[in-house]
């Protein structure tokens, strides 16, 4: 009787602690996530209720130009950003790996601090150092394009350049990853190879590359994710233009919904996009598993 | 080491050392700009500070709503940081320590939402949020970030490895679950607790999607979507610009700086790259 007592008074403890949690997960994630997808299924504005449309909206998604423009313009996007970053991130964090105390504290400062920086703020300064008259990189534009261009306004050039502002700006979470995961690696596999004579390529292609290949795969299915759920900078510096060219499915969500006002058919935009990423996330879920059973 | 070795070494260290001040130098840019006068930008390439003044910060700072966002960000992330961490906490306090029913089920939609990707519910939080009256107010702006799905993951887990003697102890004293908490389990792992508030508080800090939606009055908006008001304000001046850049990114600059340490322990203990 009282081992009866006592658990029910421990569960209502517990209770207690996790219905902080429980609540506001319930009020602010698991209602608007059910009625994301109900509203899909509506004609509704964004405030006000509408009517039952069935499939309509995804229908609609087949033939609207404009989801296929974002649709190919976010896979153009993880192509520009994932694997560059994912390499980029690994070569620093190999070339900071070998420095040693304040040295190395320094050098992985000054290439962290830029994940630290709002969004605003990092487009701001690339918008003033891509500035076509003043800004300082366009002798660097001039080389490549022989004229100063203004990328941001250009069809050819707005999404490589978002790219490079967002390499810039997220590299350094990478880089963190991958030296934690080159610190995992025990010092005696790299003193073993060294006796057996082996070149510095020898140890990467044969250590450092096969043990580091799980943090590399975190790497790239985490950056695969971020990236598709990309909007903040496309917004800031080039509002999905010119001509579409930079147009991706976030900023359909936010353009059906807030300024079209077309609440329903955004849902629809927004639970694509969210299949989409749970999808993903859950396939390397199983990868990821997969390969530590294995 | 032979002379061949040494000399490849230096030559990799001044080459790392090199690509770091070129990554860290649009930074140091915008620094230069911001202390240079309006006629003095345009145009100027000179890479090294030329004038130092404060005009431009002075402008940021008295004609601009600047200190009304500043309020706002400093606020929200603060009361936001230490409502996540609390409720993280509490949660994965229960889930690590207490067997009760639904726990398994709690846990499986814990790291469930973690694959969830928040942004995508924009739309209907927004309109939850417009029939709670909740538009333009620091409660809109902080609701939605509570819920932090990788907090509850790192505390459970340092909880699990807390060892199961040090609860006996407090149980044998007469003390309840929540004295176990905060007085052997919370002291236990302070160090998870500032590395969680520093990483949660620059991740609010930076948020931009969510506030920029919930917030369309100037008076209420947090310092990331401030900021992007003043350009059209001013027109294109470059040297306001970069001293509001400067100001806007000056708290989480110094914050990394502080806890640097700690912050690079988080983000790796909540990538699980490191447990």
């Amino acid at each position: 009787m009282a081992m009866i007592e006592n658990r029910r008074r421990k569960s209502l403890i517990a209770l207690t602690m996790v219905t902080p949690f429980v609540v506001t997960f319930s009020v602010f994630f698991l209602y608007p996530m059910l009625e994301m997808v109900r509203m899909s299924f509506t004609d509704a504005p964004l405030i006000g209720g509408g009517k039952w449309v069935g499939l309509d909206n995804y229908l609609k998604l087949f033939s609207d130009r404009l989801f296929t423009i974002s649709l190919k313009n976010n896979a153009y996007f993880v192509a520009l950003t994932v694997i560059p970053t994912t390499a980029i991130a690994l070569l620093i964090a190999l070339a900071i790996s070998r420095l040693s105390g304040v040295r190395q504290t320094v050098v992985m400062s000054l290439f962290f601090l830029p994940y630290v920086l709002p969004v605003s703020v990092v487009t701001e300064i690339w918008a003033w150092m891509l500035d076509l008259q003043f800004g300082i990189l366009q002798p660097v534009i001039s080389l490549i394009a022989g004229k100063p261009v203004a990328v941001f306004k250009n069809p050819y050039w707005v999404m490589p350049m978002v790219a490079v502002v967002t390499i810039w700006w997220t590299n350094g979470f990478n880089v963190l990853l991958f030296i934690a995961g080159l610190r995992n690696i025990p010092a005696e596999l790299y003193e073993a190879a060294a006796l057996d004579g082996a070149t510095t390529w020898q140890k990467f292609s044969r250590v450092t590359w096969p043990l580091l290949w799980p943090v590399t795969a975190l790497v790239l299915t985490l950056q695969l994710i971020l990236q598709l759920k990309i909007f903040d900078q496309i917004y800031l510096l080039s509002g999905g233009g010119p001509f579409n060219s930079s147009y991706v499915l976030l900023l359909k969500v936010y353009r059906e919904a807030f300024q079209s006002n077309n609440g329903g058919y955004a849902s629809a935009v927004a639970t694509v996009l969210f299949v989409l990423i749970v999808v993903i996330s859950v396939l390397q879920f199983q990868l990821l598993r997969i390969r530590r059973n294995a | 080491m032979s002379p061949m070795k040494r000399i490849e070494n230096t030559v990799l260290t001044v080459l790392t050392l090199l690509a770091a001040l070129v990554w860290i130098f649009p930074l140091y840019w915008t620094f230069v700009t911001s202390i240079r006068s309006d006629e003095n930008v345009a145009g100027n390439t000179s890479i090294l500070p030329d004038e130092f003044q404060l005009k431009a910060y002075l402008d940021a700072i008295f004609n601009t709503k600047l200190t009304v966002w500043y309020v706002n960000s400093i606020g929200t992330a603060v009361i936001v940081t230490v409502l996540v961490v609390l409720i993280s906490m509490l949660c994965a306090y229960a889930l690590s320590q207490i067997r009760f029913p639904g726990r398994r089920l709690l846990y499986g939609i814990v790291l469930g939402s973690f694959m969830v990707p928040a942004q995508t519910l924009v739309v209907t939080q927004f309109v939850l949020m417009n029939d709670l009256n909740l538009i333009n107010s620091w409660a809109g702006i902080i609701l939605p970030q509570l819920i932090a799905p990788v907090v509850i993951i790192v505390y459970k887990q340092f909880f699990d490895s807390v060892p199961k003697e040090m609860r006996e102890a407090v149980v044998l004293d007469g003390g309840g679950e929540y004295t176990i908490l905060f007085k052997v389990f919370l002291p236990l792992n302070w160090g998870i607790t500032t590395a969680m508030s520093i990483v949660t508080f620059i991740g609010v800090w930076n948020a931009f999607f969510w506030p920029f939606l919930v917030v369309t009055s100037e008076d209420m908006m947090t310092i990331p979507v401030g900021i992007t008001q003043v350009n059209d304000a001013f027109g294109v001046a470059y040297a306001r610009l970069m001293a509001v850049a400067m100001l806007a990114a000056l708290p989480v600059i110094v914050t990394y700086i502080i806890f640097q340490r700690r912050v690079t322990e988080a983000i790796m203990i909540s990538s699980g790259v490191k447990g």
